[in-house]
């Protein structure tokens, strides 16, 4: 239990999947200049990285493994993330209308977000079982979420303020996104695996 | 070269730079410029990738059908991916192990996306080859500005030459995570500001 418990703090802050660790840069700009847009775009990309690491784990290691087709590990998880990314918009679809209208356009934007494929490499690459690749998938979403809603409320404040002109836009955030991530260093060394 | 492909050519290299300009396929940007070698290696991996699919996806664009090529695309894509990986990894070692997971994740920067679904799947092989040099080099041409950055204030030296003399204290921050953000910051305003001064705006 220690261990999954070092696997999300690990995931959350120390290695942080946006500030630290750079994944998911697209959304993290595109979608974080309100709070709860980006609350949403979080809450999708929860519900896709968690499925998707466990889809993945499971095609690797009973597909591709004795196969011995490791090398088309990324076209396969690319094209498993895609139809998965798809399944997902029309199960929610169906089953809960609330949940489709709070998650509305996030969900396409999903496939070519790269802390999704990112995260099905990385769980390969660490070894990880299927408990903890699930565990670090939840993780990692939760960090991923909460970098985003940090960055959209400071935004949302960087919008009543004057900022230099050539700074507007996404200069601005950028150093925004930068002096948050100054803080997650904070959290460096803590935890290893 | 007639004029119009002239204009295909440097446009992503000045007006619609894809990282100064577009801010597309920012992942591998931030994290693989703490050292200029690194970051070029990235520029022409994914120029590689680019220019390929962009052959590929254009020879082909006539078979595909509307509804499903983001799919094919991506298929093609990831296949040049793979391959890159492969090259990468049997020749150039040091550099495949630096880049790590940003390899794979080539498949997934909307650089490339983008210009197959705005470009290569409309325009004929050879414009789609130049638009895929084109935006490669421009891409490939930031990455390694912004390296060089990097590594100047990081470390004090480019591409490994020493460059501000032993009396230098490095400024530690630009290399490590934090630094890319503000780095980045820093030359999209100075770009902004360059673009106004020659009125490329």
């Amino acid at each position: 239990m220690g261990n999954l418990l070092a696997i999300i703090l690990l995931a959350v802050l120390v290695d942080n999947f946006v500030l630290i660790r750079f994944f998911g840069i697209c959304p993290f700009l595109g979608v974080s200049r309100k709070v709860d847009t980006s609350l949403g775009m979080g809450m999708a990309v929860t519900f896709v990285m968690t499925m998707a690491s466990l889809v993945t784990w499971l095609i690797y290691h009973f597909l591709l493994v004795p196969f011995e087709l490791e090398y088309l590990r990324t076209v396969a998880f690319i094209l498993v993330i895609a139809s998965l990314v798809q399944l997902v918009e029309m199960v929610v679809q169906k089953v809960s209308p609330a949940l489709n209208r709070a998650l509305g356009i996030f969900l396409p934007l999903i496939t070519t977000n790269c802390a999704v494929l990112a995260l099905a490499i990385l769980n390969i690459q660490n070894d990880f079982n299927l408990l903890q690749s699930i565990v670090y998938a939840f993780g990692a979403a939760i960090g991923f979420t909460l970098a985003l809603v940090l960055i959209a409320g400071m935004r949302e404040r960087l919008e009543l303020v004057t900022v230099p002109k050539p700074f507007r836009g996404s200069g601005i955030a950028l150093i925004t996104a930068g002096i948050l991530s100054i803080a997650f260093m904070g959290f460096r060394g803590m935890i290893a695996l | 070269m007639s004029s119009k492909t002239a204009t295909i050519f440097t446009r992503g290299i000045l007006t619609e730079n894809p990282v100064f300009r577009l801010l597309l396929g920012l992942c591998p940007v931030l994290a693989v410029t703490a050292w200029a070698d690194s970051a070029f290696g990235m520029g022409v991996s994914t120029l590689a990738v680019l220019t390929a699919s962009n052959i590929v996806i254009s020879s082909i664009r006539k078979f595909i059908p509307v509804k499903i090529r983001i799919p094919c695309f991506i298929v093609v894509i990831a296949t040049f991916v793979t391959i890159v990986d492969m090259v990468l990894g049997a020749y150039f070692e040091a550099l495949h192990a630096e880049l790590g997971v940003f390899i794979p994740l080539i498949v997934v920067n909307c650089v490339i996306l983008g210009r197959a679904e705005a470009f290569a799947s409309k325009n004929g092989v050879f414009h789609a080859a130049v638009d895929g040099l084109g935006m490669g080099l421009g891409f490939t041409l930031s990455l390694t500005i912004l390296g060089a950055f990097r590594e100047l204030l990081g470390a004090g030296t480019v591409f490994g030459q020493n460059i501000m003399g032993a009396a230098f204290e490095p400024i530690q921050l630009f290399a490590l995570p934090p630094g890319a953000f503000i780095a980045l910051g820093l030359l999209i305003a100075l770009v902004n500001i360059l673009y106004k001064k020659i009125g490329l705006e």
